[in-house]
């Protein structure tokens, strides 16, 4: 058994043999550089709904803004933008759980196993919210023109929310619990992501708390223990005064 | 079978640090060099640029920058009783990816472990006696010294531009560093990093207890830096988006800033991006491996022979791959034997959350690093007589708090609902003037017979095979060490003037879906006898003398403190031993 110490030439006969490889998979002789390379996120805007209703968005409006209400400094998740932010969430990879692991077969295992669904957010949105319109009507007395969950009065939505949250409340068809923890985890990370995903509209809720956002570079306060840190936040978009008009 | 490649004198399964660590040393001979990469190529301007690297939904949420469970995952169960089900999406830990591995999206925390971690099992049976340790306990000592290693530390160190402050200087205890390190052959290559209020608190409140607090030793560079390859890294700006992010600064020392600019340059070496190692291959006799078998991105078949494999990839795959290759015999827990899979252990985490009086306090804790931070020692590894308190082991613990990032980082006290009016003011009212830190304790997981690994009899990934099969839950030593050092870690908060402190103790059973840590070690381990380890002391197969595995699968268990420190200056200790020895005369390093 030796080691030999192999020929540079060797190099190009791979090259030769492996011509079916596509060419980016080998990299030898330099680091790989391209111009203008780079992968920044695209910007979401308001504007037509992607994945939700007409019904759904006034339903997820109703509840993002009782998950987050309003108050005289900040907005509430309506006005923030987490609808617009969960509706593009769900219209893409995240929606049908991109990239997870999805083979099966499928069982419920115990909670610390991870959640075991086939079905992602997306199917979860759309059922859920079905069942909790069914829900509201029922409660209601059944009639047509009883009023939706967006419709009624804001204690009525909490207590529904509070019911979900604890099991007090179940959903036909659908598990309630489940359908608020996804409503919940969502609704906060539109709240508080980069305003490019569509919600946190105008870094309300960095401005909220004082997080300064993308600035990057602290090396000058660093060393400045206890003092508020002073500059507005930034966002990976820039800042609304900075963008011509 | 598919294609066959030129032969090369080395295949390297992953690019990582180890795998990069090994590609250099061994180019550096002479030899050509082949490394082989499941992910994508990835540099700082085409994937974590600075005009958007601070992006906590896509780094931290929704994890770009690792590995895809659509691409492969593990199964997971507490007990061999149970049936193993499938990690669907990243919990308790996060594999890492392409090109530079773990080491593109680390803290960069670049610890050593203390000379008894090396001698465990003999240091605390002399110490305590055999029967004080638990009777499924299965530590041992890792047939490799920290004197031996010390070096190699050095030299990892040295490479990445580490910060902080030496504590032992050639058996000096030094001011200000950590009096419990082994001895240091010299000083760290860079000044500590500038701690932020809430971290100098902390070595306020530690040194009123009698502690002796010291900056945690950091991969974050304190100042511009340029390494003994000549590679040059920038300061650290303490953004506050490092772990789980890449660097978009050149600040954190990653193997895109301090060895892949050298190596990619070298003649006798090339990358592969996108392929994915199936198995190693093995000639009939089975005592050598002959390459291994990959599939690219189209799915096509290549075989790569070579003289020597070097196994670099992250701990599960390594034992995963040795399992599909059949190389080493599999442990059976039932029966107590084997070695590929045995010893297999991950890091006991806990957490206090601190609120302070928002008049008083403004920590602005989104300016920090990934290592930042002051902590103790005083309770890791054997610092402190275990006798009264009926358990093993320990762990660092420290206000290290990487970020104020507001998905992640909007602590608010436990009574408080988790959505509505009351919620909202309280996040207002205590993002500011509350520390997290995260992983604030640090502590050791040892080994016992029931925690291992196997292959799934069930589940499979994209290419059919086998999913690794983690079967792990915690024991009571570890509970027992980390509601100590709990305690011990909220005391200082408390001493710091905090008006509340909530304890976040780890609990049982083992949760894959709460984070901890990526410290999943062991699973092939080094050590002096075949029957108790897969690797002899230099990380050479017992099995097969022509293959060598690097990482943390190598250790025998879990010490209290990040791996990657000891994960790097095994990876040179054995680099140096196929350097001087192995080339010059291929074959078993040790012989049993």
């Amino acid at each position: 058994m030796t080691i030999r110490r192999r020929d540079l030439l060797t190099g190009t006969a791979v090259a030769l043999v492996g011509e079916r490889l596509a060419k980016a998979d080998v990299i030898s002789g330099k680091l790989p550089w391209h111009p203008d390379a780079g992968s920044p996120p695209q910007l979401v805007r308001a504007g037509r709904w992607e994945f939700f209703t007409g019904e759904e968005v006034a339903a997820v409006e109703a509840l993002v803004d009782r998950l987050i209400p309003p108050d005289p400094q900040t907005p509430g998740g309506k006005e923030a933008g987490c609808a617009v932010f969960i509706d593009r969430q769900l219209a893409g990879g995240y929606g049908h759980q991109e990239g997870l692991y999805n083979l099966p077969p499928f069982h419920d295992g115990v909670e610390q196993q991870g959640p075991q669904s086939e079905k992602g957010p997306a199917d979860l949105y759309r059922a859920g919210l079905a069942a909790l319109q069914h829900y509201c009507r029922a409660q209601s007395g059944n009639g047509h023109g009883a009023p939706s969950f967006a419709e009624l009065a804001t204690e009525r939505q909490d207590e529904i929310l509070g019911g979900l949250e604890s099991k007090a409340i179940t959903l036909e068809g659908v598990d309630g619990k489940k359908f608020f923890e996804q409503l919940l985890k969502d609704t906060m990370q539109g709240f508080f992501a980069d305003p490019v995903y569509g919600g946190n509209r105008d870094m309300c809720s960095w401005r909220m708390i004082g997080f300064p956002g993308a600035r990057y570079d602290y090396r000058d306060w660093i060393g400045r223990h206890n003092e508020r840190y002073p500059y507005p936040p930034v966002s990976i978009g820039g800042r609304r005064e900075w963008t011509p008009s | 079978m598919g294609r066959k490649l030129p032969p090369q004198d080395v295949v390297i399964v992953g690019l990582g640090w180890t795998g990069s660590i090994l590609a250099n040393e061994l180019t550096d001979e002479g030899l050509t060099v082949v490394a082989i990469e499941r992910g994508p190529w990835r540099d700082t301007a085409s994937n974590y640029a600075p005009n958007y690297a601070q992006d906590e939904l896509r780094y931290r949420i929704r994890h770009e920058l690792f590995l895809r469970p659509s691409q492969t995952t593990f199964t997971f169960r507490n007990k061999s009783s149970e049936t193993a089900l499938p990690i669907r999406t990243w919990g308790a830990f996060m594999p890492p990816n392409g090109v530079g591995g773990g080491g593109v999206h680390w803290n960069a925390e670049t610890w050593r472990f203390l000379p008894s971690d090396f001698v465990l099992r003999s240091h605390l049976t002399q110490r305590y006696g055999a029967r004080f340790l638990p009777a499924d306990m299965t530590i041992q000592d890792w047939g490799v010294t920290y004197d031996e290693l010390e070096p190699h530390y050095d030299r990892f160190e040295y490479l990445c531009g580490t910060s902080g402050t030496a504590g032992n200087l050639r058996g000096q205890i030094q001011e200000g560093g950590n009096p419990f390190e082994g001895a240091r052959s010299r000083p760290y290559p860079n000044p500590a990093q500038q701690q932020p209020f809430g971290a100098t608190l902390f070595a306020k409140g530690a040194r009123a207890l009698g502690y002796k607090p010291f900056p945690q030793p950091s991969g974050n560079m304190s100042q511009a830096y340029r390494n003994p390859l000549g590679v040059r890294l920038g300061p650290c700006s303490y953004c506050g988006f490092c772990e789980w992010f890449g660097c978009a600064n050149y600040s954190k020392a990653s193997p895109q800033t301090t060895i892949l600019p050298v190596l990619m340059r070298k003649k006798n070496f090339q990358a592969r991006d996108n392929s994915e190692v199936t198995r190693i291959n093995v000639d009939p006799t089975g005592k050598r491996a002959t390459g291994v078998t990959f599939v690219d991105r189209n799915g096509t078949e290549w075989e790569q022979p070579a003289d020597l494999v070097i196994l670099a990839a992250y701990t599960i795959f390594n034992v995963q791959l040795l399992l599909l290759s059949k190389i080493g015999a599999p442990y059976d827990a039932q029966s107590n034997s084997g070695v590929i899979g045995r010893n297999f252990t991950h890091q006991t985490i806990s957490d206090c959350t601190s609120f302070f009086d928002k008049s008083k306090f403004v920590f602005n804790p989104f300016i920090a690093s990934g290592a930042i931070g002051m902590c103790i020692d005083e309770f890791n590894g054997d610092n402190f007589d275990h006798g009264p308190h009926g358990f093993v082991g320990g762990g660092y613990m420290g206000q290290v708090q990487t970020n104020g990032r507001p998905i992640e980082t909007t602590p608010v006290p436990p009574e408080i609902p988790r959505w509505g009016a009351r919620w909202k003011e309280a996040v207002r009212d205590n993002y500011q003037s509350s520390l997290k830190p995260g992983t604030g304790v640090h502590g050791s997981m040892y080994s016992y017979r029931d925690v291992y690994m196997d292959l799934d009899p069930t589940y499979r990934d994209r290419l059919g095979r086998p999913l690794a099969r983690i079967t792990m839950d915690f024991h009571d030593n570890e509970l027992k060490q980390n509601r100590f050092l709990t305690d011990k870690f909220a005391e200082i908060f408390r001493a710091m003037g905090a008006q509340r402190v909530v304890k976040e103790y780890r609990k049982a059973p083992y949760d894959i879906t709460q984070y901890q840590t990526t410290h999943l070690c062991g699973g092939a381990v080094m050590g002096t006898d075949p029957k108790s380890s897969a690797l002899n002391r230099y990380l050479q197969s017992w099995d097969v003398p022509n293959l060598f595995v690097m990482g943390a699968t190598a250790f025998p268990q879990n010490a209290g403190y990040n791996p990657t420190g000891t994960v790097a200056a095994l990876a040179y200790w054995s680099a140096e031993a196929i350097r001087t020895r192995y080339l010059k005369n291929p074959g078993p390093l040790v012989h049993a």
